[in-house]
């Protein structure tokens, strides 16, 4: 085949999918404001996206936290890095550890998770299904997901910050010997609310994310077993690349001085 | 006037007018057109892959067609606002080839769905009418709590015959209800449909291969061959069609006008 048309090719298929999913957003925004609502279900996926991913997000910050208490040790001034350590610790945590690590690791486990059960339901025409059963499957299976999904990384990561500043603390005072009584005065010092909500403004948005890739890949998938294997792949990769991407814009207009 | 249809007579419950879908470089529907009378059973007959079920998902919306109209009740739903649509779908149930069940539900609480999440009904009264509709299709109530994946095809298929019926349709459309059942179960699958027909005095569209089967459920037989309705006529004259390709298709010969693409060795 020719070169330029294959280049063509992809362009188009490009755009056709940057189409799809413009559209597949607004069917799913405009049925968040219209009734009926599924409070019910709401609740099951608050609990499913929010608290199953407690253990995982706590980890994660518990360890990124005592890492990077350790690598700021070891690259720092040794003499004055009771003060450095606590200070950066806590606001590498909060503006961008806590949210971009929390947003990977829920997208891996909840993109993915939507992402194949809304492709099952897809391929075995259970989405048809609702249709004709009068449900509409945005209201029904999209808008829970996705408004559970931005309520509750807020909250997933605001754990995460606390934890992860307890894993610098922990690292600092257990294994670099500081002063606990001074760690606690320099992170309380340094640390504005604004750290903290900016952080939880960008995990709303990572939340949006998530829950969109599961529930496009996921209605867009076809084919059996393998398209439903491809749909989880590409549910969570997309939601990565975009947590990231996003977090660069936010970061530059949010923390912009 | 493009959006109702000429009344001349009584109007048909469902007409398909010149639908045509395609995918991609194939055309499915090529100017398909049937009506289906009301109260009335009509069968479609036809081979595997040549757009029946296609077509069903073109009525219900489910797939929107390239071109051509669809009346039901004379209102043309192509041309429809959303919300009328789904108005319009409250008068449909659909009994699909795969069951299209919900895993994740138990079988009474499957029968229930568009009572409780699409009309809005208490539970309580919803799972009764659910009980009552298994009846119907001869499950008894242990089988209410089971779920979807524990049952065998037939049951699946019972179940998702009370699931289509459960809100006492207007219209009912059954995808290939008797495939993959043995011949006894597949007649006790005729023998609800005709009698559930009957009882909500509903107009059925069914589409199978089982000649058995049409021949028990069907007032009126058609045939789909390459995306058009090639015959249509009475149950009784089936038989007497004079057409090379019914003819063939209901004795089930390789040999004929229609050729399977098999590829030779
Ligand atoms: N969503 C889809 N995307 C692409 N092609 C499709 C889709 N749905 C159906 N087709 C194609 O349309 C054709 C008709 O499919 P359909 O399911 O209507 O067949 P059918 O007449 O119901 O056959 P069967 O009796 O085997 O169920 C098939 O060739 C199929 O490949
Ligand atoms: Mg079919």
């Amino acid at each position: 085949m020719n070169f330029f048309a294959i280049i063509g090719r992809v362009v188009l298929a490009l755009f056709g999918e940057t189409g799809r999913l413009a559209l597949f957003t607004w069917s799913s925004v405009s049925h968040i404001v219209r009734p009926p609502f599924f409070g019910r279900l709401l609740g099951q996926q608050m609990m499913r996206i929010g608290y199953f991913s407690l253990p995982v997000v706590a980890l994660t910050a518990f360890f990124t936290g005592g890492a990077l208490a350790l690598q700021i040790y070891y690259g720092g001034n040794k003499i004055n890095s009771e003060n450095i350590v606590a200070t950066i610790v806590a606001l590498g945590i909060t503006r961008e550890l806590g949210p971009v690590l929390g947003g990977l690791m829920v997208a891996g486990r909840v993109s993915a998770a939507i992402a194949a059960e809304l492709g099952t339901m897809r391929v075995t025409e259970q989405i048809d299904a609702l249709t004709t059963l009068s449900t509409n499957p945005f209201k029904y299976l999209v808008v829970p997901r996705l408004v559970a999904a931005v309520i509750t990384l807020p909250l997933l990561v605001l754990i995460a910050d606390i934890i992860g500043i307890m894993g610098g603390f922990v690292v600092g005072s257990a294994s670099l010997h500081f002063n606990s009584g001074v760690y606690v005065t320099n992170t309380v010092n340094f640390l504005k609310a604004t750290d903290v909500t900016n952080g939880l403004i960008k995990a709303a948005v990572f939340g949006f994310i998530i829950a969109l890739m599961g529930c496009f890949h996921g209605f867009n998938s076809k084919g059996g077993a393998q398209g439903v294997g491809r749909a989880t792949t590409n549910a969570v990769v997309t939601a990565s690349i975009l947590i990231l991407a996003s977090n660069y814009v936010m970061t530059s207009l949010l923390f912009a001085k | 006037m493009a959006d109702k249809q000429q009344s001349g007579g009584e109007t048909p419950k469902i007409e398909l007018r010149n639908v045509t879908k395609r995918f991609g470089p194939k055309v499915v529907l090529d100017g398909l057109s049937l009506t289906v009378p009301r109260g009335k059973s009509l069968v479609v007959i036809g081979g595997s892959g040549t757009g029946k079920s296609v077509m069903l998902k073109c009525v219900l919306g489910i797939l929107h067609p390239d071109k051509g109209d669809i009346f039901v009740d004379g209102e043309n739903v192509l041309k429809m606002s959303a919300a009328d649509r789904e108005q319009t779908l409250r008068k449909f149930g659909m009994l699909f080839q795969g069951s299209a069940l919900f895993d994740s539900l138990s079988v009474w609480q499957n029968v229930a769905f568009g009572l409780i999440q699409g009309r809005k009904m208490k539970r309580a009264q919803a799972k009764d009418i659910a009980y009552a509709k298994l009846a119907k299709v001869g499950l008894g109530p242990e089988v209410g709590v089971l779920y979807p994946a524990e049952l065998s095809g037939g049951m699946q298929k019972r179940v998702a015959l009370a699931r289509a019926i459960a809100s006492d349709p207007e219209i009912i459309f059954f995808d290939e209800p008797t495939t993959g059942l043995d011949p006894i179960m597949a007649d006790v699958i005729n023998d609800l449909i005709v009698a559930s027909v009957k009882d909500l005095g509903a107009t059925a569209l069914s589409i199978t291969h089982d000649m058995a089967s049409a021949r028990k459920i069907a007032d009126e037989i058609a045939m789909i061959y390459k995306g058009k309705i090639i015959w249509k006529g009475p149950r009784a004259e089936i038989d007497s069609s004079g057409n090379d390709f019914v003819d063939q298709f209901i004795h089930g010969r390789a040999d004929g006008p229609i050729k399977m693409e098999v590829l030779k060795p």
